[in-house]
């Protein structure tokens, strides 16, 4: 039997609150699945458009970009940046042909690390129902 | 500066169709600065391109380029041998800087990533607003540095006109009289007597209405002996 594609889905934290509750997570012993790839960032608001294109581009099936709560981010306002970046991104996605779906924003703290592997598990099921991103070079993907 | 936006990704990804080779040559000056042709704007526009062109099984090389204006022969000169290996150019520059890349590279074929839309400044983050028309003789003196030729709909030199209502343009309420705001400004100034003395017709020679427009100065200009 053929063994399934393992989907990879990049998840961009902010140092101050995603990635902290994913450290969380961790440590509650939380279970999220293996698909997340964790990339931390300073802020969500660093996150660069362009890096998540590239990202599409090599292959990923999903992006997820994790951002601190609204009104608590240390830098202000660079997670409200993100989600309007993340938003005219998805557009973009959508032209180039792209289901817009497999690229999210999610806002946590730190002290949640339940809603981290909560989160995680949205992006990962949505990413399954969708399947292997078409861009994937090789066997499994649409533009070999 | 000038100010750009970009085309429709429809449209653009219609003007690459036929190539194979493409080149995004954007401009670090006007359209970087509004956020329209610069070094990321390009990468953006390249990456969805690459992946576009890949999804619809026409997978294109789609390279990125920046230069520091599109404008002037000495900055895109050293794009000419790498152009070589490309079928299109497309631009990220303004209208100025797509002649200039065609004007200069006449066997390649060149396409324009943005629509050009005026000289303006940015009002706030994310906000431009249309300030210069280059009408070609120049009035802000009279005006308390406020044009009514860029900024008054009918161009009035003599305005407001009746439409002004409430300091707004009838045109639509989130457009600023321009005369209102001329008014103001000149009775701010203490030179609204100023305001009395009616401007004759313009000369709109000077403007678009003479032909395409060309400046030369003797004094800048190289002897013939040192020239091109």
């Amino acid at each position: 039997m053929e063994a399934a594609t393992q989907l990879k889905i990049v998840a961009y934290c902010c140092q101050f609150c995603a990635y902290k509750a994913a450290d969380l997570a961790g440590s509650l012993r939380l279970q999220y699945p293996p698909e997340l790839h964790v990339v931390q960032a300073p802020c969500t608001g660093r996150v660069d458009i362009v890096e998540i294109l590239h990202a599409f581009e090599e292959g990923a099936d999903g992006v997820a970009v994790l951002g601190c709560l609204p009104g608590d981010c240390h830098f202000l306002q660079g997670n409200l940046r993100a989600r309007k970046r993340v938003e005219g991104l998805k557009r973009l996605l959508a032209d180039a042909g792209l289901e817009p779906e497999r690229l999210e924003m999610f806002n946590l703290s730190s002290a949640m690390g339940g809603k981290f592997a909560e989160y995680a598990g949205t992006m990962t099921e949505r990413v399954r129902r969708l399947g292997p991103s078409p861009l994937r070079r090789g066997p499994k993907g649409g533009a070999a | 500066m000038i100010v750009a936006e970009p085309k429709p990704f429809a449209e653009i990804k219609a003007m690459v169709d036929q190539a194979g080779r493409v080149l995004v040559i954007g401009c670090g000056t006007c359209v970087t600065v509004c956020f329209a042709g610069g070094t990321k704007q390009v990468a953006a526009l390249a990456s969805a391109l690459r992946m576009a062109t890949r999804l619809g099984g026409k997978e294109k090389v789609i390279d990125e380029a920046v230069v520091e204006r599109q404008c002037e022969w000495e900055y895109i000169d050293p794009l000419g041998a790498r152009l070589d290996n490309y079928d299109l150019a497309l631009s990220l520059g303004c209208g100025v800087g797509v002649q200039a890349l065609a004007e200069r590279f006449p066997a390649k074929r060149i396409a324009p990533g943005l629509n050009t839309s005026f000289m303006g400044l940015p009002v706030k983050q994310g906000e431009w607003e249309e300030r210069c028309q280059a009408c070609g003789n120049c009035v802000l003196d009279k005006t308390g540095g406020i044009c009514p030729i860029a900024r008054c709909s009918k161009q009035l030199l003599n305005g407001p006109c009746g439409g002004s209502q409430g300091g707004r343009c009838e045109i639509g309420h989130d457009v600023p009289c321009a005369w209102q705001l001329i008014w103001d400004r000149m009775n701010a100034l203490g030179l609204r007597t100023e305001l009395m003395e009616v401007e004759p017709a313009k000369d709109w020679s000077s403007s678009r209405d003479g032909g395409p427009r060309r400046i030369v100065r003797d004094d800048l200009q190289l002897p013939e002996e040192y020239r091109d």
